[in-house]
Formats: C-alpha cells, sequence, structure tokens
C-alpha cells in the first residue's frame, strides 16, 4: 500500500505542476504585462475596485 | 481592464488594476500564524533539551516566548499602520530605507522557504518511519507536500487559509487532547516529572546549557510574525492583524507549556533531545494507539499547515519586492482569475524542491532561524525609529503597544543571546549568512537599485517624519 502511495504522490506532483504551467502560459498569453503588474501598494479593494465588468 | 473583455473570457478583472483580493478575517490571520509556528511543537523545540537538559528547554520555552510577545506586540503596531504585502518588508521600506527594506525582505525569503523546506522533509521523514517498508523513501512526499501547496497557493489565499484554520485546529485539539489523556493534575499514574526531571539533572550543563538551548528554543514561536504578510488581504488590517497575532501568541504559549510538561514527563531529557518526534513518541508512550495514531496525523497535520502558510509569505515578500522593482517587475504579476502572485509562486516552488532533495534537515532549519533571528532584531531598532519618526498621535494606529521601549530592548537582547546561541553552535552557517548578505547588498546598492522608481515606492500617506 505504501508503495502504491509513493506512486500517486509523484502522479499528483506532476500532474499540477503540469497544471499550473499550462495556466501560467494561458495567462501570460491572455493578458498584457500591464494589466498584470498592474497591483499597487496601499491600495485599498474598496477603492481600487469598482466591479465593473 | 479590458484584456479579459477582448478575449472573450468568463475572468474578469476589477476596476483598472489587478490587486490581491481583500477577504480574510482574523480567524485567516490566526490560522497563518499558528499554522506555521505549531510544527515547532511536534519536532524542534526539543532539540533545546540536548543542548542543555529538560529545564533548560522549560526556561527557554518562558524566555523565548517574552521574546517573541515583543515580537507580536511591535508587529501589530507597525503593521496595523503599515498594512501592505510584504509585512516587514514594507514596514522597513518606509521607517529605515531600501537597503535594509531588501534585506529584510531577503530575510523573510529565506526564512519561510527554509522552513517549508524542512517541514516537506520532517513529513516525509514522518510517514517513510510510519510505514516501516525498506524502499520506501521520502522524496515523493516531499515533491507532493510542495507540489500539492502551491497549487493551493496558486489557486486562492480564501481557500489556503481556510484549510490552514481547519489542519491547525485538528492538530493543536491532538495536542490538548493528549494532556487531558495522562491526567496531568496526578503524577506518578502516567506522567512521572519528578522521576525524569530532579535536581541532578534537570540543568547538566549548567547555565551555559541555558543558553545554547535558546537556539532551539526559537522553535516553540518561529513565524507568528508571518501574520503581517496578509496585511494585504485582510478586510480590516487595523482589527484583524492585531486580534489574530495576539491570539495566536496567547495559543502558542499555552500549547508550548503543555507539550513541555507532557513530553518532559514521559521521556528522559537524554531521549527527548534527540528525538525527531517527541509529541508522536508521547502518544506511543502513553500505550494508547489512539493516542499514538492522533499524534501520528497530527504531526502530518502540522507540516502541511507550516508549508502552507510558509508558501503564502515567501511568494508574498517576493512579490513585494518585485513591485517595488527592487527584483525584475516580472514578478509583481498578479493572477486575474484567483488573485494572487503567481509568478512568485511559482518562481520559489522549484528553489524549494532543490533544498528539500539536497539539503538535509539542520540546515535548512539552522537557515531558518538565522534569517528568522536577523528580522526579529531589525524590529526592534525598526520600532525605536518609528515611534521616534512618527510620534503617537501623529499618525492613526489600529494598535499601540505598551511599555515602549521596553519590549524593543527585550527583544534586541534576547536576539543577541539567540545569535550567540547559534554561534556556538552552528558558527560557520552564521558566519556564511552574513557574508551572503553583505554582498548580496553591495549588489543591490551598486547595481540594482538604479532601477528603483524612487518616488513610487513610498505609499503610504503619512506626514513628513519629526525632524526632516
Amino acid at each position: 500500500m505504501w508503495m502504491a502511495i509513493n506512486y500517486a504522490c509523484w502522479g499528483i506532483s506532476v500532474l499540477l505542476a503540469l497544471w499550473m504551467l499550462y495556466d501560467w502560459f494561458k495567462i501570460d498569453t491572455t493578458y498584457s504585462e500591464d494589466v498584470l503588474t498592474s497591483s499597487r501598494e496601499g491600495e485599498l479593494e474598496a477603492v481600487s475596485e469598482k466591479h465593473r465588468i | 481592464m479590458t484584456a479579459a473583455v477582448e478575449t472573450g473570457l468568463t475572468t474578469t478583472i476589477h476596476g483598472d488594476r489587478v490587486s490581491l483580493l481583500r477577504v480574510l478575517g482574523p480567524a485567516h490571520v490566526w490560522a497563518l500564524g499558528v499554522g506555521i509556528v505549531l510544527v515547532g511543537e511536534f519536532t524542534g523545540w526539543n532539540f533545546a533539551a540536548d543542548k542543555g537538559g529538560a529545564l533548560a528547554a522549560l526556561i527557554v520555552c518562558w524566555i523565548v516566548g517574552l521574546l517573541y510577545t515583543s515580537v507580536a506586540m511591535i508587529d501589530s503596531e507597525v503593521t496595523s499602520t503599515v498594512a501592505a504585502a510584504g509585512g516587514q518588508y514594507a514596514q522597513a521600506k518606509h521607517i529605515v530605507g531600501p537597503l535594509m527594506a531588501f534585506n529584510v525582505a531577503l530575510f523573510l525569503v529565506f526564512a519561510y522557504t527554509m522552513l517549508e523546506v524542512s517541514d516537506a522533509i520532517l513529513l516525509g521523514d514522518t510517514i517513510v518511519a510510519k510505514a516501516g517498508v525498506e524502499g520506501l523513501t521520502h522524496n515523493s512526499f516531499i515533491a507532493a507536500t510542495i507540489v500539492v501547496l502551491a497549487w493551493l497557493n496558486y489557486r486562492g489565499v480564501l481557500m489556503t487559509l481556510n484549510v490552514n484554520f481547519v489542519i491547525t485546529a485538528i492538530a493543536y485539539v491532538s495536542i490538548v487532547i493528549l494532556f487531558f489523556s495522562v491526567s496531568p493534575w496526578t503524577q506518578g499514574a502516567v506522567l512521572k516529572l519528578n522521576e525524569l526531571v530532579t535536581p541532578g539533572n534537570a540543568l547538566p550543563y549548567g547555565w551555559i546549557g541555558v543558553i545554547a538551548a535558546f537556539q532551539f528554543g526559537i522553535w516553540y514561536y518561529l513565524g507568528i510574525e508571518g501574520t503581517t504578510q496578509a496585511a494585504e488581504e485582510v478586510r480590516s488590517p487595523a482589527r484583524s492583524l492585531p486580534y489574530g497575532t495576539m491570539a495566536g501568541m496567547i495559543t502558542l504559549l499555552i500549547a508550548a507549556a503543555m507539550t513541555w510538561y507532557v513530553c518532559a514527563s514521559l521521556m528522559p531529557w537524554e531521549y527527548l533531545g534527540i528525538t525527531y518526534y517527541p509529541l508522536w513518541d508521547a502518544g506511543k508512550l502513553t500505550g494508547s494507539p489512539l493516542l499514538e495514531n492522533l499524534l501520528f496525523i497530527a504531526t502530518l497535520l502540522a507540516a502541511l499547515a507550516s508549508a502552507n502558510g510558509c508558501i503564502n509569505d515567501a511568494a508574498r515578500a517576493w512579490f513585494s519586492l518585485g513591485r517595488d522593482r527592487y527584483l525584475p517587475s516580472w514578478f509583481s504579476a498578479v493572477h486575474p482569475k484567483y488573485r494572487t502572485p503567481y509568478r512568485s509562486i511559482l518562481f520559489l516552488l522549484p528553489i524549494a524542491l532543490a533544498f528539500a532533495f539536497i539539503a538535509d534537515l539542520n540546515q535548512a532549519i539552522t537557515f531558518s532561524i538565522l534569517s528568522g533571528v536577523l528580522q526579529y532584531t531589525f524590529m526592534s531598532i525598526n520600532i525605536m525609529m518609528f515611534r521616534k519618526k512618527w510620534p503617537l498621535g501623529s499618525i492613526r494606529r489600529g494598535y499601540t503597544h505598551p511599555f515602549h521601549p521596553l519590549p524593543a530592548i527585550v527583544l534586541f537582547c534576547l536576539c543577541m543571546v539567540t545569535f550567540f546561541a547559534i554561534f556556538l553552535g552552528f558558527g560557520s552557517q552564521l558566519i556564511a549568512m552574513t557574508v551572503f548578505y553583505f554582498l548580496i547588498s553591495l549588489w543591490f546598492h551598486f547595481y540594482r537599485y538604479k532601477f528603483v522608481r524612487r518616488g513610487d515606492q513610498f505609499s503610504m500617506p503619512w506626514p513628513k517624519p519629526q525632524g526632516y
């Protein structure tokens, strides 16, 4: 049983790592760098977020 | 803002900017702080007994508790005023200056990443010890711990800290259950403190042993200051951060006292000082399979909670460095859907994995403790400057700590004692890390700082400091 858990851990690690890499690629190619790095220190959500869709 | 609309994705960007999400409350702050620290009760603190005996482990429990109470009070005051991701980094930037801030951010990233590495190694070793199967190594469990938790952090801070709250609470309750299961009010039935800690063996190396024990006494509380990293994601920083941090500190003081009492009453100091699993061993020594399995699971959960909080905090510190261009601004990207610093999380993931596979537990722990104590030393100086530049009444504070400057002086003195203790045990590592921080400071001062937009980095709407 422990060896099966051992292999399952490797499998889960690889799958989730691949998913994060895929999502990273998707986000970086979808949004501009200006949008992704637009966060500014000290801004309150109530001020910065206007919930425009 | 328009990017999402143009590409037709369901993801929406709120407002003109993508920022971290303010969704956390005091319970999440508690879960972040206590979650990072609680693993220290399950392993780490007990090595203090090896340095100075069982009584030394208790003495440092209280004295180091004083150090961390000072840390929590000072942190609560400054962070309730400088509510920004990066925690102590943002404090240092506004109060001391950019070079100090850069160093503090590196202390934070090193302390949390090395603690995450230690947690993952501990979790892997605990499972391998329980399994007792020949050929089974800890590598797969280490990889799964780091990758799964990085994924959780990648997907959002609310779920990350909800999970941390639940697993931290279970681990904490297991200590309470163990404590009340061994009839702590009667000696002799299960507990044998009178026989195990005697005047003859209480301090086997005298008072120098107590000084040496400081190095591992840090483990009772190491990481509680991590609550400040959530400053930009809590709904009400001025209320939630002091409340969550102080509640966390009280929780840990109780857990530390219960842990020492049970373990010192069940194991001789010679064994207590070398085992990697003091609470799990205590569960075994009660003779109850239920308690043994509960403490085994709690050890795993505590390690998971700690690694989870560390990934959260290290990523915020790295992200803040990128946002101020102390590092390439590429690191300051926020995920438009999950609202997390996803590039920082992903960047630190392989670094943690690499250290977990090549470093041993002792080295990782020592690097984490060293970076932590450097940070605490900074905090004692920081609060003195903060009160001098912006005295009470000059700016609004969410919390004002009492007895100033006593906590700062106590903190500074105890940090000096701890440095001496680390020097006794790991002098070469202490010197190596000091040289590293000196060289990296030269790089920042002479090369990197020219890329920083100097006016943009100071974001707090404070009046000019006194004397300027």
